[in-house]
C-alpha cells in the first residue's frame, strides 16, 4: 500500500492525557525531533502545578502543544490542527480550541464509562455525534502498546506507561520526522534499565509502523524545513538560555558568579541548571529562604562576584528589603523573577506579566533599579548579558522579568559566536580616590555616577557600607536634609542615565505611514508580532514596537509614542505599561489586557489591532 | 591537652601561632596596635552602654590575629551593637534587619581568604533573622557570630526581646511578657552549632579568650556576649558583675578541668543530666571535668541548661568547640572537583552542547 505524503507549510499539534502520562517529555522529543529536521518552531508546555493530580481528572491534565513551520514562525499557535487525547479529561479540556475541521486521535482504551462520568461526560462522545465536526481516529493506544510488549516481561503496568511513546512513535511517522534522536535519547536515558529501555523503543517503532500500515492514516504529512540564517543551531527554553546567558555574563564580565536562590516554581530549573556548571566557577547556594538567597547573592557582590538571584513573584516579595539595601550600597546584583500568574501563590505554572510595576516602584523610599524583560526564548541570552553589562556599569541592582512562558517554551536558537559577545570586564577601584589619599567609597564617576568598587582585601581602601543614608563621596552617616536630597537624586539620575547608553526603540512600520502603533514588552513579543502579520496581510498598516528595556526607557520613546494617532499596548496584566506611558508622557495608549495564565492568542489579538485601526479610521 | 577533635583555646593566636579558623587568610606583615582599629567615626551609644566594652576588647583582640586590616570585614544587621562596624577600621556591612549570617555566608563562601564577623543582637539575632542564624551554623560557614543579649530592644525603645524573661514589664508588655525566652546558647547547640561560647561584656580578659577561640575554630562560631543596656534593662547581669558576687556565680568552663563555682560543682545526675552539688558533699573527685571536644552536642546541651535559677550558676567559656567541615571548604572542593580555575571551561562548547543541527548558507 503507497501512502499519500501531503506537503503542509505548517502544523499545531497539541499531546494531551495525565500529569503522569510523560506528556511533557513526549513534547520535548517531538520537538527536538522537530528541530532537528530543521523546521522553525515555537512550543507551550502547559501542566499543572500538583506533582501527580488524581488521574483521569480536570486539575491533572498536562499538555505539550508544538507549532512547526517551513518558515519563520512566532508563537505556539493558537488552535492545534491535531489533537492527541490520551483521555477524556484530556479531550474535555482541550476540545474547545480545536477548531472544525481538525484531527483527534484519541486514545480509546481510556474512554470507559468511569472516565467519562469522572469529568461529567453523559455519554461517550466518541459514539454520540459531539465531534462530527473533527476528524476523529480512534485508536486504542494502551492496549495496542500492551500488546507490542508481549514478551518483553513487564508488567501490564509498566507496559502500560510506555503508551507515550507509542503516540510519538505515531505522530513521528504521520509528520515524516527523523527518529535517530530519540533512540539515541532513549539509550541514555535508560542506559541503566535495559528491559524499559527494549520496551520503550519497541512501543516508539510499534507506534510508528501502526501509523505506516493501518488503513486508519492514509496520508501523512511533511513540512519542509525553514529557511533560515545559515549557522548552527539548537533548540532552547528561556530558562536555559538565562542560565547560559548568566554563564556568559560571567565570563564576560571576568567575575565568578555567586547564586543565591531558593527553589520556586517557574525558575527552579535556572538553578538546577547553573549548579551543573561549577566548572566555570559558578557558585550555587540553595538559600533557607528568598531573603537569604538574595542576602548571601549581594554579599557576595560585596566581595566581588557577580551576584545572582533567581525567582518568582512571591519570592521577588520576599527579596525587597535586600534590593532596597542593594540600591543603597551601590554594588552589582542580577535579580531574575520568572514571573507567574499571581496574587500570592496564584497559578504557579502559569504565565503571566503582572509584576512590571512590583519590580519599579516595589519598595520603600525611593529605590530606582533597571528593568529588562526578555521578549523570547532565545533573548532570555541576550538580556542577561545586557543586565550583566548594566549591573556592573553601573553599580546597581538589575532586575530582570522573565515569564512562564518564555521560561518553558522553546524556540530554534542560532548558537552565537562567543568571540562576537561583548566586552564586559570589571575594573575593581585599586588606589585610594581622595585628595589625601583616603578613599571616598560614594564619589561618583562624573560619567555614569557609578560608585568605586573596592573589594574587601585591598589595602587602604577599607570602608563601610550599608542601610542608612550616606554621606556623599565619604559614605559616614548622614542624617543632613540637603544630603539626603542630593543622593536621592544621584541615584534616580544614575539609573536614568542608563537611557543614553542603550540602543533606541526600534520601529517596525514598513510603509512608514501607519496610524496606529502596538508597543508590548517582554514574552508577548511573539504574538503580537504574528498578530501584526496577520493584519498586514488582511491589507491593513500598522507599526510595532517591543520594550525589552522598561526601566530606564529608550530615549526615543517619547517621540515614537507622539508620531503615531493611536498607540495599543496589550499585557498580560491589568495595564501595568499603560499606566506608565500614560504617566510619563501623557499618551492616551489603549490598554488591552487578558490574564488567563496563557499567552495572548495571536489571532485574538489581530482583532483588537485590526478594530483600533478601523476606528481610527 | 586538646582532643583531635578541636583545638585549645589558649594556644589560639595570641602566641603566634595561626589561628585554624584563619589559615586560608594571608598573615599580615604589619605589627598592628589597637589603635589602628579604630576609625575616625565617632561612636554613638548611651553612656554607661556595655558596648562600648566590647568595642574596646574587640579592638584591642584584632591586632594578635595577625591578619591585614584589609582582610577583616565586620557584617551587622540593625540595632544599637549593629553599628559596630562604622568604629572599625575594616572593611564592613551595616545591612538590615536579621539577614546579616545570609550576607556574611554569600560573602565566605566566595571569599575564603577573608576574617568574617556578623554582629547581632538579640533582637536581630534571634528574632528576625532567627531562621538565618540557625542555617549559618548548620551549614558551618566560616563565620564569627557575636551576639550581644541585652535581653530588651534598645534601639526601637525598651520593648521585651526574644530573651526576655517572661513576665518582663515593658513598653510593649505593661502587663508583662507572656513569651518564654530562648536560651541562645541551647538554640546554637540545637541548630548543630560547632563552636559555642558565652562571656561578658564587662570582663575584658574572658570576652579576649572567647574571642580568640573563636577565631580559632574552623567554621560557624557563635559567641553570647552578655552586654548591660543602661537605658532599657540596667543592670540586667548586675549578679555577674558584683566583684563580692561573680566568683560564686560565673562558673567558668574550662577544657580539661573540673566544673566547679564556689563551693558547688558539677555533676552527673541520676538520668545523665548535669546537676550542681555541694563539692563538700559529693568530693572533688566527682565532679565533671569539661570537655569542649565532645562529638555528643547532648553534654554541652546539658551544660547550657544549668543556668537556672537566674544567675546562681551561669556557665561561661566554651561550651563546645568540634571540628567538621566547613560550607566554604566544601563549595570549594566541588569547584576544584568540578575542574573550574584549571584552564578555560569552554564557553562556545557550552552553548553547542545538545542536539544541534545547522543550517547552510
Amino acid at each position: 500500500m503507497t501512502k499519500e505524503v501531503k506537503q503542509l507549510d505548517r502544523v499545531i499539534i497539541r499531546i494531551a492525557g495525565d500529569s503522569g502520562d510523560g506528556m511533557q517529555l513526549t513534547g520535548d522529543r517531538f520537538t527536538q525531533e522537530t528541530a532537528s529536521f530543521g523546521n522553525d518552531l515555537s512550543t507551550l508546555p502547559n501542566f499543572p502545578a500538583e506533582i501527580r493530580a488524581p488521574a483521569g481528572t480536570l486539575p491533572g491534565v498536562s499538555s505539550f502543544q508544538l507549532h512547526f513551520a517551513d518558515h519563520d514562525i512566532m508563537t505556539p499557535g493558537d488552535a492545534p490542527d491535531v489533537l492527541v487525547a490520551m483521555n477524556p479529561a484530556a479531550l474535555k479540556a482541550n476540545v474547545d480550541d480545536v477548531p472544525k475541521g481538525a484531527t483527534i486521535i484519541a486514545n480509546t482504551d481510556e474512554f470507559t464509562k468511569r472516565s467519562l462520568t469522572k469529568v461529567g461526560y453523559e455519554s461517550d462522545p466518541l459514539e454520540d455525534s459531539s465531534l462530527s465536526d473533527f476528524k476523529v481516529s480512534q485508536v486504542p493506544l494502551t492496549s495496542l502498546t500492551v500488546k507490542a510488549l508481549e514478551g518483553y516481561g513487564l508488567s501490564k503496568k509498566d507496559a502500560q506507561r510506555a503508551k507515550n511513546m507509542f503516540a510519538l512513535g505515531l505522530l513521528s511517522w504521520m509528520y515524516n520526522r527523523p527518529t535517530e534522536g530519540t533512540r539515541e535519547f532513549l539509550k541514555s536515558k535508560f542506559a541503566a534499565k535495559p528491559d524499559i529501555l527494549d520496551a520503550n523503543l519497541a512501543a516508539f517503532n510499534a507506534g510508528w509502523n501502526f501509523g505506516e500500515t493501518t488503513e486508519d492514516f492514509a496520508v501523512s504529512y511533511e513540512v519542509k524545513p525553514a529557511k533560515l540564517a545559515a549557522g548552527q543551531y539548537r533548540n532552547i527554553t528561556g530558562n536555559l538560555a538565562l542560565s547560559y546567558g548568566l554563564i556568559a555574563g560571567s565570563k564576560l564580565s571576568g567575575l565568578s558568579i555567586f547564586l543565591g536562590s531558593y527553589p520556586i516554581t517557574p525558575a527552579s530549573d535556572i538553578l538546577h541548571e547553573l549548579s551543573k556548571h561549577k566548572r566555570f566557577g559558578v557558585r550555587t547556594f540553595q538559600a533557607e529562604d528568598e531573603i537569604a538567597g538574595v542576602g548571601a547573592a549581594l554579599g557576595a557582590a560585596f566581595g566581588g562576584s557577580l551576584g545572582v538571584t533567581t525567582t518568582s513573584g512571591p519570592g521577588m516579595v520576599l527579596k525587597a528589603e535586600t534590593l532596597g539595601l542593594a540600591v543603597t550600597t551601590e554594588l552589582p546584583l542580577l535579580v531574575i523573577d520568572v514571573q507567574r500568574a499571581g496574587p500570592s501563590t496564584g497559578m504557579p505554572t502559569k504565565t503571566e506579566q503582572a509584576d512590571l510595576l512590583m519590580a519599579l516602584f516595589g519598595r520603600n523610599g525611593e529605590s530606582p533599579l533597571p528593568v529588562l524583560a526578555p521578549q523570547s526564548p532565545s533573548d532570555c541570552f541576550d538580556i542577561a548579558i545586557e543586565a550583566t553589562r548594566i549591573a556592573t556599569k553601573y553599580r546597581t541592582p538589575v532586575v530582570v522579568l522573565s515569564d512562564g512562558y518564555l521560561a518553558n517554551g522553546s524556540e530554534p536558537w542560532k548558537i552565537p559566536d562567543v568571540s562576537g559577545l561583548p566586552d564586559l570586564s570589571v575594573a575593581f577601584t585599586s588606589e585610594p580616590n581622595g585628595e589625601n589619599g583616603e578613599f571616598r567609597p560614594y564619589q561618583r564617576d562624573p560619567e555614569t555616577l557609578a560608585r568605586p568598587w573596592a573589594l574587601p582585601g585591598t589595602a587602604g581602601l577599607e570602608h563601610r557600607i550599608g542601610g542608612i543614608e550616606k554621606s556623599d563621596g565619604t559614605g559616614n552617616i548622614s542624617y543632613s536634609p540637603a544630603n539626603h536630597d542630593l543622593m536621592v537624586r544621584s541615584r534616580q539620575g544614575k539609573i536614568d542615565g542608563i537611557a543614553r547608553d542603550i540602543e533606541d526603540l526600534q520601529v517596525d512600520d514598513p510603509t512608514g505611514d501607519a496610524e496606529v502603533l502596538v508597543l508590548g514588552w517582554g514574552g508577548t513579543y511573539g504574538s503580537i508580532g504574528a498578530a501584526v502579520r496577520r493584519v498586514r496581510r488582511a491589507g491593513s498598516k500598522v507599526a510595532q514596537a517591543h520594550l525589552r528595556h522598561l526601566n530606564p526607557f529608550p530615549e526615543n520613546l517619547g517621540e515614537v509614542l507622539n508620531r503615531y494617532e493611536r498607540v495599543l499596548v496589550p499585557e498580560i496584566n491589568l495595564g501595568q505599561l499603560a499606566l506608565l506611558l500614560r504617566g510619563k508622557f501623557l499618551v492616551d495608549v489603549i490598554s488591552y489586557t487578558k490574564v488567563r495564565g496563557l499567552p495572548f492568542k495571536a489571532e485574538e489579538l489581530a482583532g483588537v489591532v485590526q478594530e483600533v485601526i478601523d476606528r481610527a479610521e | 591537652m586538646p582532643s583531635e577533635n578541636g583545638s585549645d583555646a589558649a594556644q589560639a593566636g595570641g602566641n603566634g601561632a595561626v589561628p585554624n579558623g584563619l589559615k586560608l587568610v594571608p598573615r599580615s606583615d604589619v605589627e598592628y596596635k589597637m589603635k589602628d582599629f579604630k576609625s575616625d567615626q565617632d561612636v554613638r551609644w548611651c553612656p554607661g552602654c556595655g558596648d562600648y566594652a566590647i568595642l574596646a576588647a574587640f579592638q584591642g583582640f584584632l591586632p594578635e590575629l595577625g591578619v591585614p586590616r584589609e582582610n577583616i570585614v565586620m557584617v551587622s544587621g540593625i540595632g544599637c551593637s549593629s553599628r559596630f562596624p562604622y568604629y572599625l577600621s575594616t572593611y564592613g556591612m551595616h545591612s538590615i534587619h536579621g539577614r546579616a549570617p545570609a550576607i556574611a555566608t554569600g560573602l565566605a563562601a566566595s571569599r575564603p581568604d577573608l576574617s568574617v564577623w556578623v554582629i547581632t543582637g538579640d533582637g536581630d539575632g534571634l528574632s528576625i533573622g532567627g531562621n538565618h542564624l540557625i542555617h549559618a551554623l548548620r551549614r558551618n560557614v566560616n563565620i564569627n557570630v557575636l551576639l550581644f543579649n541585652n535581653r530588651i530592644y534598645g534601639l526601637t525603645k525598651g520593648q521585651y526581646s526574644p530573651t526576655s524573661a517572661t513576665g518582663m514589664v515593658t513598653r510593649s508588655s505593661p502587663m508583662g511578657s507572656l513569651d518564654s525566652p530562648f536560651n541562645p546558647v541551647s538554640l546554637a547547640l540545637g541548630a548543630e552549632a560547632g563552636f559555642v561560647a558565652r562571656t561578658v561584656d564587662s570582663d575584658r580578659k574572658h570576652l579576649t579568650s572567647v574571642l580568640r577561640a573563636a577565631a580559632d575554630h574552623e567554621g560557624a562560631s557563635f559567641v553570647e556576649i552578655y552586654q548591660n543596656c543602661p537605658v532599657f534593662n540596667d543592670e540586667a547581669f548586675e549578679p555577674l558583675k558584683d566583684s563580692a558576687e561573680r566568683d560564686s556565680r560565673l562558673l567558668r568552663m574550662e577544657h580539661g578541668e573540673p566544673l566547679r563555682v564556689g563551693d558547688r560543682g558539677v555533676v552527673v545526675g541520676d538520668y545523665g543530666e548535669l546537676a550542681i552539688a555541694d563539692v563538700a558533699e559529693v568530693g572533688e573527685e566527682n565532679l565533671v571535668r569539661h570537655d569542649a571536644h565532645r562529638a555528643d552536642p547532648g553534654y554541652a546541651f546539658a551544660l547550657s541548661r544549668l543556668d537556672l535559677p537566674a544567675f546562681e550558676h551561669v556557665p561561661v567559656g566554651v561550651f563546645r568547640d568540634v571540628k567538621r567541615p566547613t560550607y566554604d571548604e566544601l563549595m570549594a572542593e566541588q569547584l576544584e572537583t568540578a575542574g573550574a580555575g584549571q584552564g578555560d571551561a569552554d564557553l562556545a562548547g557550552l552553548l553547542a552542547s545538545g542536539d544541534t543541527w545547522t543550517v547552510e548558507g
